[in-house]
């Protein structure tokens, strides 16, 4: 996996996005076994404490499950999978629109837009 | 557990305050960061623990105890400069740490220093700065100890060796130990930080989580930094 980290976000919870990422991309597929803690806070150079943190909260949301003996892997369920990829999605939205109506663009503008460049980019 | 705990611990050299009247309690299972400007007391601090200095009022603890030769052998200590004699062969140093150390790993030491390809027949004066600052790192954590104190590790290096010193850190991570890391160069220790010592003109600013510091704050700690210690 390739880290990279920014500046004034919690690690945990850029953690917790880039593993998102990889796993609603495939690049983690479902019901593979991820690397120990210690191996994943070292890859990532990161605090084994707060790699952990990332790790735990992942579970709560049911993208990871632990199995008591053998590690911990990726969710097989659709529906978690499913949810993800629209969270992540409505969030570049979100961030998407911050950005071009900073430029100065209406709502309808930015619709306009990117159905503009849907038709345009092919 | 708390490993090290300091109760109105005081150092003053003369008439210059070092230490002001400081209540800390650092835990184990954690990488902690003691951050400040220069001349902020992290040295005087990591000497206290190590049982260079004596303190000149209040308490200092480590795992219970007064610092003295018991509590020698359980902190393992990366002093800010050159530290070792330089004529000396890497040979003759690792048979140095086993005589001095109970808990010294050689094996464990000598395979670093191979997969980095460094010569054991080699002399400390003849290593570049950085290859020495990995050297000194490198028997600094090939030890078992309980609580680690590492001056500076990163001052003066290249930004790759950095990434090896940080590394070689959190690859030695264990749950019973705690590694404390004075520092000014926040921006590239912060990620391995569980915990954010700030000293500021001898006493104690802040002690925080981490993450939980940048939630609050909104920046980075190196950011938040600057910020406190504006000049």
């Amino acid at each position: 996996m390739k880290w990279e980290f920014k500046n004034g976000i919690p690690i945990y919870l850029q953690i917790i996005d880039q593993i998102k990422r990889q796993i609603v991309s495939g690049e983690l597929a479902p019901g593979s076994r991820i690397p120990a803690v210690r191996d994943l806070a070292k890859e990532a150079g990161v605090n084994p404490n707060t790699m952990q943190r990332a790790l735990t909260q992942l579970e709560q949301e049911g993208l990871l499950y632990t199995q008591r003996t053998s590690g911990r892997f990726v969710t097989q369920e659709e529906e978690i999978m499913k949810q993800t990829r629209m969270q992540l999605s409505d969030e570049y939205i979100a961030e998407l629109f911050k950005h071009l109506q900073q430029l100065g663009l209406s709502r309808d503008d930015i619709v306009e837009a990117v159905s503009e460049w849907r038709d345009n980019s092919k | 557990m708390n490993l090290i705990v300091c109760k109105d611990l005081s150092k003053t050299y003369g008439k210059t305050t070092a230490l002001d009247h400081i209540t800390l309690s650092l835990e184990s299972g954690r990488i902690v960061g003691l951050v400040g400007p220069n001349g902020s007391g992290k040295t005087t601090l990591i000497k206290l623990i190590e049982h260079l200095l004596v303190p000149s009022s209040g308490e200092i603890l480590v795992e219970g105890m007064a610092p003295g030769k018991d509590t020698k052998r359980l902190v393992s200590y990366l002093p800010d400069r050159d530290f070792l004699p330089e004529d000396m062969k890497l040979e003759t140093l690792l048979d140095m740490y086993v005589d001095f150390f109970d808990d010294f790993n050689r094996a464990k030491a000598e395979e670093m220093i191979k997969s980095l390809g460094i010569q054991k027949s080699q002399r400390l004066k003849k290593m570049s700065k950085g290859t020495r600052e990995k050297v000194q790192l490198i028997l600094t954590m090939s030890r078992d100890a309980h609580i680690y104190l590492l001056d500076e590790p990163i001052a003066g290096v290249d930004p790759a060796t950095r990434d090896y010193i940080l590394n070689t850190i959190v690859g030695n991570y264990n749950e019973n130990a705690l590694v404390l890391i004075s520092t000014h160069l926040i921006a590239d220790v912060e990620k391995v930080l569980d915990e954010v010592v700030f000293l500021k003109e001898g006493q104690v600013y802040l002690h925080r989580n981490a993450d939980d510091l940048r939630t609050e704050k909104g920046m980075s700690i190196d950011s938040y930094f600057r910020e406190v210690f504006k000049c």
